[in-house]
């Protein structure tokens, strides 16, 4: 019978610290499900939203926050940007969308959201997410996308000594080794669009493909139009604009990411399409973009 | 009455085979009580379809196969390297006599270094660094600078396996040899080497393990391995399937490295137990 001792013990203890970790996630509710009884409130009235955190508005961005999509001095665990000084395209729609959900500048807080965490399943840790996240048809399988908040086009960066500095055509880019960060639309565009011979290569932020421009190691960084200006006007002054990308099928552009399903997408959506109809997305835009609109299109 | 009798059919079996039939039992119950704990979980269908699903696998599966092969390549170069490499410096090091001390410190000094520095620093640093110096005839490839940093920090570690092969040679071998009328060089060559390299293959074996998974980290500065291909599947779905896909690519090479590295192990464990009982 003493054979029996060991894997028995060993059974139960695996099985307790299994039935453990459940219980641990049960006790961590997601939000709160909509108020049962009440019937003729506005969903989006500020005390009917789900948030993460009562009262509060948590929105998530990427950390570096980069212009032109954030400004301001860092604070405290933010680099490079502070989200919060609602200086920056991105931080000045995000709070001008929170107004319209009702918060003042004090109810809404930021947190870290990298971008895997911004799909990961199971309950989000923001109420919605912003960081230049393109909307795709497969995307929004997994998450709730807002409408837009920026049409944007892709563009090429490269040296001003760099053999494809002159190039006018997608086609001149075909035999360049071209780089782009990983998960975006831009190394999508690059695969599908450009096509070239030399495998593109991929990088963790902007800030390693920037710096395997510098090294030579790519003829030219594929980012999206407004960042490449931030890339040309601070982190390579010996770079360029080469041109923008012509858009292939339906207009790209950025959305504000959501639990999917969540109550609060069409919340944002109406904020957003008052922004617009108020013009005061237009001016959002003119105030932190506004430089940065032309650029040569490639053919 | 049920436990009387499975304890009776139990007793009537020889002892390994009672070892065999528990060892069975307690598997089974153990890993059907796990499966059921975690598909009744209130978020499975959520967790499944995030992690395990069919149509984001079967798409990405050829991508992160194909992709793979850059891993392997970087694998197969490096290896052979860093075998060399790590031979010389642990030869280096057990160098006897004051003559040879700087070669010595030299040697310690690269082991202590470079085990300690991350992997990561190192293949930013040659990576982005080398290149962005601007020399001429230097390679300016991302591939072949990380790859050089594998082969840096995994010297050091397999230098240090191949150190205490040679130190588990008995003294008296080489004395022996010596006494033939050999030259230190030539102990060294024919007799000392010979039976350290034997000893630490099984070691040696574990250490390229690791060095196969850590061509991964070769997509830090730029390549698309079979890791960054998933990464890049998985941001074109927000689905994380294509990383169990690569999971699986990597598991199906290192499995049949592990159990060669176990048999290797048991038969040296053998071998030696044999020479023991000789002596």
């Amino acid at each position: 019978m003493r054979r029996f001792r060991i894997p028995l013990v060993l059974l139960v203890l695996a099985l307790a610290s299994v039935a453990a970790g459940c219980g641990s996630e049960e006790s961590a509710p997601t939000t709160p499900a909509a108020t049962g009884g009440t019937v003729a409130t506005n969903p989006c009235a500020k005390d009917q939203l789900p948030l993460v955190n009562g009262g509060k508005l948590t929105i998530g961005t990427d950390n570096p926050a980069y212009p032109p999509w954030f400004g301001g001095t860092p604070q405290g665990e933010w680099k490079i940007s502070d989200p919060a000084s609602g200086k920056g395209f991105e931080s000045a729609v995000a709070y001008a969308v929170a107004e319209k959900l009702g918060f003042t500048k004090d109810e809404v807080e930021w947190t870290v959201v990298p971008f895997n965490n911004s799909f990961k399943p199971g309950p989000k840790d923001f109420d919605f997410d912003i960081n230049q996240i393109s909307y795709t048809p497969k995307r929004a399988q997994v998450v709730d996308f807002s409408d837009s908040y920026y049409d944007v086009n892709q563009s090429v960066v490269a040296l001003k000594d760099s053999k494809i500095a002159n190039a006018t055509t997608l086609a001149d880019l075909k035999d360049a080794k071209l780089g782009a960060p990983v998960g975006t639309t831009s190394y999508d565009y690059i695969t599908q669009n450009i096509q070239p011979s030399q495998q593109p290569q991929v990088y963790d932020t902007l800030d390693a493909g920037v710096a395997a421009l510098k090294a030579k190691q790519i003829d030219g960084l594929v980012v999206d139009l407004p960042t490449a200006f931030y890339v040309t006007a601070v982190q390579v002054p010996g770079g360029k604009i080469v041109g923008q990308f012509p858009t292939v099928g339906s207009q790209e552009y950025f959305g504000m990411v959501l639990q999917k399903d969540s109550p609060l997408t069409e919340c944002v959506d109406e904020g957003l399409a008052e922004l617009k109809d108020s013009g005061e997305l237009a001016q959002i835009q003119q105030t932190w973009l506004s430089d940065k609109v032309s650029a040569p299109v490639l053919q | 009455m049920e436990g009387d009798r499975r304890s009776k059919i139990l007793g009537g079996m020889s002892n390994d085979a009672r070892s065999v039939v528990i060892a069975l039992v307690s598997t089974i119950v153990f890993f059907t009580a796990l499966v059921l704990v975690i598909t009744n979980s209130p978020g499975w269908p959520e967790v499944k379809s995030a992690f395990f699903n069919p149509t984001v696998f079967k798409d990405s599966f050829p991508e992160v196969l194909r992709a793979f092969w850059l891993n392997i390549k970087i694998f197969c170069v490096a290896e052979v390297f860093i075998l060399v490499l790590a031979l010389l410096i642990a030869v280096i090091r057990s160098l006897p006599g004051p003559v040879f001390f700087p070669l010595r410190a030299l040697a310690i000094v690269y082991t202590d270094f470079f085990r300690g520095i991350p992997t990561i620093l190192l293949i930013f640093i040659l990576g982005f660094g080398v290149p962005a110096l601007g020399l001429s005839g230097i390679p300016t490839s991302a591939v072949v600078w990380a790859t050089v940093a594998l082969i840096i920090i995994y010297s050091a570690y397999v230098a240090e396996v191949y150190r205490a092969g040679i130190e588990s040679v008995h003294p008296s071998q080489d004395a022996a040899a010596r006494s033939l009328g050999l030259t230190r060089g030539q102990s060294l060559r024919y007799v000392v080497v010979p039976q350290a390299v034997r000893r630490v293959i099984p070691p040696l074996l574990n250490d390229f393990i690791g060095l196969q998974k850590d061509t991964a980290l070769v997509a830090l500065i730029g390549p698309v391995e079979a890791f960054r291909q998933a990464q890049i599947d998985t941001s074109a779905t927000f689905n994380f399937t294509p990383y169990v896909a690569a999971a699986l690519i990597f598991v199906s090479f290192t499995i049949p490295l592990a159990r060669l590295t176990d048999y290797l192990n048991e038969r040296s464990r053998r071998r030696r137990l044999a020479a023991g009982i000789a002596a």
